[in-house]
């Protein structure tokens, strides 16, 4: 450890450094506004952070972290993402009652877990980023302990994490015990070079490793928690889930079977089609049956987190590039999405049943359009952000000529249409359908949430038509991960 | 740069109108128009400068082109360009498009701003699918257009709307899907034999494809267009989103989204799976005759005006299809006229149709009766389309199905005479709108106001227009005939060439240097 691995880990060490800082501020005195400014003040230091890191970049940290442009560029997608949840979350806490300041601790704790694991290369550290993650986000779900949805969300959300923790050790120590490593990099040279080893703990240290992955991905059969996490988190909470924590994850994803080369064992790329056609297939099926906004668009991240699977399988830097870029595509909406939901939100409960939506654009024109075009992203129509990412999602899939897999997502992200569709027709129902008068004068949102909106929407139009710069930035982070 | 800024103006428009809606409903109505009506002005213009240029050099590809890089590490290119056939639909749209912000002025009374910024939008994209010569470009426009036209139907449209729209999304949706991957594929197939990643038109022309692939990519194109077209048996969305969208909607929808699909396949479809598209061409042709027979009695039978009116379509673009097939030169300029004089009169139909509805708040034939009487000027102007419809001689709409025909007959005289007898039918059906709802006694006693001066203003030009093409059609062909000659050469029998380098020479000595037909004159 010397000056220059400092410098390559400054992102994580303003992170934890912020963490600490907000949780004495907390104690000295207890003030919402001056915990956000702390968040926001140490999030956007370690932002700026990632500029010196880059520059020692690419390094290795101990055994433990890699640090290269592709871990960066995820840090910074997953700070971004956190910096918007905080300023939502500033809105919505504004609006609850009880003690507000702890959140953001634990938010950047678990940003803090989320980057130690996209820039882990070692099974260690990949365990110690998840657990840190995990452990966040059990307290962060179950945050508004005064009431009943989010309890139970944090206790199921606790009891399905730490079973498939333990899966993931277990298959991590399978795996140790037959190829004696804990490097992605040593266990690639081990699977490529053609050394004769017995593979009979391989196979089932990897099908516990996807289990352990898959859970934290929330795709088929692993998804069962989804939904239910979803509903009852605070809106906040769940963006923060669906982005950062599923993000870093997928991130993982990418370098450990690409670095170890253990995606092109034919039987991972078999379970890996399977469990992508049935979160495609189950994910929006399911979603057409829900009537809760916040349960549809779980549902429809199980299907999202399919399509991003089927990427993953073309293999090669232009699927890597894809994935990320659908990534960005995605976190964008979803925070815009879920954005929407908490400024909608009271203290009361959080504005989730189609209902509240109906006739929203003749009350609120311009929130329903924000609305509307997440909504039009998330099913991947241009102009949106989710058209250019499903477009080169579609193109990595066929340049690997997975036709059953393309077929099926093309299929399946019909049948996903039908309930964007029903948000929309809600969104847009006239006045005299819904019953409700127009409100002469509307409540007005809190003023951060509107930002945080706003900057998003402008974000989602600027990648859907002009994706060319976002692009070049992925390829550059793309380029150092070593694909076997 | 001028075609760019066709698209901005109404997309700027659209937004413009959007924010006025809050203020005044006449604002979003007014700045419409104008946008509408400047966009028109200058088509026109650029068809009157071009018209020497046409003459002049026949063997040019584009005569007006943009092409800016956009995502260049795929090799994407906003590359926009016309030639006489994009032309000639592009004044269609904007024409159709005056006329569906005209006829909304009195049906739209809720939310006119966004009713305003969907209709701009539309068109804007319906443009862009009619300019777009980069294959991403052409898919980003075809999607581009789904979502206002969704809203069209869904918020302002009548009992069913929802169903309908949703109805119509999905149909669309799914068969763009497939096209996208055609495109892919063909793009990845590209790559694989000539080493560049490219999306552009002229280039994915004569790429060394397999018979097998090339029939396969040549389905994927081929269903999406058939759906918009729409061909049997892939119609059935048409009749209900034709029937519960607003009066603006249903022009819009049968005078140029259904053309959007016809185009596909003259610039897509055949030239560039033109071994493909022989060797299919009877199929479509055959299913181009069902579906004017088809589309002819289910018209026959229904007694709702309008979703009457809307099996037409089915029927007349019937036409369209086995012209493309036939792919001669009297069949394709049949084809042209088929799709602007059906713009003209079946757009015309659905105005009067919803006309009719405003003042009696009903479109079932049996409820309406004997309106001569009472409106005698509305009922002689639907007379007048009802004859168009049928093909009556020295209207558009017989100029094209006469010349499509006459092509038709030098490929298959079966399908020829079961057309004629689908023309037949028309005579049916037309007189049965006249008969049923227009002719015998009032016996409802509808005493209505006759057409305004609103409305005599919309359809004196196209009955106008209908007739100078019927009597006259020369200018419409020396704009297409440049045009329609460089997509036969495109589809012309390619010789075999078994290197692929080869492929590439070989297609830059067929159509010139790029350097000469690429630039702006």
């Amino acid at each position: 450890m010397n000056g220059t691995d400092l410098i390559a880990i400054l992102p994580l060490i303003v992170l934890t450094v912020t963490a600490v800082v907000v949780m004495l501020a907390v104690c000295i005195r207890r003030s919402h506004l001056v915990a956000v400014w702390l968040t926001l003040v140490g999030l956007a230091a370690a932002f700026v952070s990632l500029w010196p890191a880059s520059s020692v970049a690419p390094t290795q940290v101990t055994p433990l972290l890699v640090i290269d442009g592709y871990a960066l560029f995820y840090m910074g997608l997953i700070i971004a993402a956190t910096f918007v949840t905080v300023i939502l979350s500033y809105g919505y806490l504004e609006n609850q009652a009880g003690y507000r300041e702890e959140l953001y601790v634990l938010i950047l704790t678990a940003a803090l877990g989320s980057s130690v694991l996209v820039a882990s290369n070692h099974f260690v550290s990949f365990f110690l980023g998840l657990e840190v993650l995990s452990v966040a986000l059990y307290a962060m779900s179950a945050y508004l302990c005064n009431r009943k949805l989010p309890l139970e969300a944090g206790i199921k959300y606790l009891v399905l994490a730490a079973v498939s923790a333990a899966f993931l050790l277990f298959g991590m120590a399978l795996i140790y015990a037959q190829l004696g490593t804990l490097q992605f990099g040593q266990i690639a040279a081990m699977l490529i070079s053609g050394v004769s080893y017995d593979k009979t703990l391989i196979y089932p240290g990897l099908a516990l490793m996807i289990t352990g992955i898959g859970f934290k991905l929330g795709v088929v059969p692993f998804h069962m928690w989804t939904p239910d996490v979803y509903e009852g988190a605070p809106a906040p909470v769940t963006a923060f889930v669906a982005t950062v924590s599923k993000g870093g994850m997928v991130a993982l994803l990418l370098r450990y079977f690409y670095e170890t080369g253990a995606y092109r064992l034919h039987k991972v790329f078999l379970v890996f089609s399977i469990i992508a056609i049935a979160s495609m297939i189950a994910g929006n099926l399911l979603a057409l049956l829900q009537n809760n906004v916040k349960r549809i668009l779980a549902y429809s991240s199980i299907a999202h987190l399919g399509y991003i699977l089927v990427a993953f399988l073309a293999g090669g830097s232009r699927a890597a590039e894809a994935v990320t870029f659908y990534l960005v595509a995605y976190f964008v909406t979803t925070l815009g999405a879920f954005g929407v939901v908490s400024v909608l939100s009271n203290g009361e409960r959080d504005a989730d049943s189609i209902e509240d939506y109906e006739g929203l654009f003749w009350r609120r024109p311009v929130l329903a359009g924000i609305f509307t075009l997440m909504l039009l992203s998330l099913a991947g129509i241009p102009l949106t952000a989710g058209f250019v990412g499903k477009f080169f999602l579609v193109a990595a899939g066929i340049s690997a000529s997975l036709w059953g897999l393309i077929f099926v997502l093309i299929v399946s992200s019909v049948i996903g249409l039908f309930y964007y569709l029903r948000i929309l027709v809600a969104l847009y129902k006239s006045p005299a359908e819904t019953g409700k008068t127009v409100p002469t004068a509307v409540p007005s949102l809190s003023r951060s949430g509107s930002y945080a909106l706003a900057g998003l929407t402008v974000l989602l139009v600027w990648i859907g038509v002009y994706p060319a710069p976002f692009l070049q930035a992925i390829q550059h982070a793309v380029l150092t991960l070593r694909i076997f | 740069m001028i075609l760019v800024w066709l698209i901005v103006i109404l997309l700027v428009a659209g937004v413009l109108a959007g924010i006025s809606g809050r203020v005044s409903t006449l604002w979003p109505r007014v700045i419409s128009l104008v946008a509408v009506g400047l966009d028109f002005v200058i088509s026109l213009v650029l068809w009157a400068q071009n018209s020497s240029y046409i003459k002049l050099f026949p063997q040019s590809d584009w005569f007006k082109q943009v092409d800016w890089a956009w995502v260049p590490q795929y090799g994407i290119h906003f590359h926009l360009a016309m030639d006489g056939l994009s032309l000639l639909m592009v004044v269609l749209t904007f024409l159709l498009g005056i006329m569906s912000v005209l006829v909304s002025w009195k049906e739209i009374q809720e939310g006119v701003g966004f009713f305003h910024f969907n209709l701009m939008w539309i068109l804007a994209g319906i443009l862009g699918v009619f300019l777009a010569v980069d294959l991403f470009l052409f898919y980003f426009m075809w999607e581009l257009m789904l979502i206002p036209m969704f809203f069209l139907i869904a918020i302002w449209g009548h009992e069913r709307r929802i169903y309908a729209a949703v109805k119509f999304f999905i149909f669309t949706q799914l068969s763009g899907l497939l096209m996208l991957i055609a495109i892919l594929t063909l793009y990845f197939i590209h790559h694989s034999t000539t080493g560049v990643y490219t999306f552009e038109y002229r280039d994915l022309l004569g790429t060394a494809l397999t018979p097998h692939m090339a029939m396969l990519l040549m389905l994927g194109f081929f269903v999406a267009f058939a759906v918009k077209l729409p061909m049997f048996p892939f119609h059935p969305w048409l009749p209900d989103a034709h029937t519960e969208a607003p009066t603006a909607g249903s022009v819009i929808l049968a005078g140029l989204l259904l053309k959007t699909g016809a185009y596909g396949m003259l610039r897509f479809v055949v030239p560039l799976f033109p071994g493909a598209a022989h060797e299919f061409a009877p199929v479509a042709m055959v299913l181009g005759v069902i579906g004017i027979i088809y589309g002819a009695v289910l018209a026959f039978g229904q007694t709702d005006l309008k979703r009457l009116v809307a099996y037409t379509s089915v029927s007349h673009l019937g036409f369209a299809l086995v012209g493309i097939f036939a792919w001669n030169e009297l069949a394709l300029e049949g084809v042209l006229i088929v799709l602007i004089a059906h713009g003209i009169s079946t757009g015309a139909l659905f105005m009067l149709v919803g006309g009719l509805q405003e003042r009696t708040h009903t479109r079932e034939m049996d409820r309406l009766q004997g309106l001569w009487a009472t409106v005698p000027v509305m009922s002689g102007v639907v007379m007048f389309f009802a004859m168009a419809s049928i093909g009556l001689p020295g209207l558009g709409d017989f100029v094209g199905e006469f010349l499509t025909l006459l092509g038709a007959y030098r490929v298959s005289l079966g399908v020829t005479i079961a057309a004629v007898i689908g023309i037949l039918i028309s005579t049916l059906y037309s007189l049965k709108v006249i008969q049923r709802a227009f002719h015998g006694a009032n016996t409802h006693e509808w005493s209505l106001p006759d057409l305004g001066k609103r409305e005599l203003l919309m359809m004196i030009p196209m009955m106008l227009i209908l007739l100078w093409i019927g009597l006259y059609p020369q200018p419409l062909f020396r704009t297409f005939r440049p045009a329609m000659r460089k997509l036969q050469r495109y589809a012309a029998p390619q010789p075999v060439v078994t290197m692929a380098p080869g492929v590439r020479q070989l297609s830059y000595r067929r159509y010139g240097a790029p350097g000469i037909n690429g630039s702006e004159p």
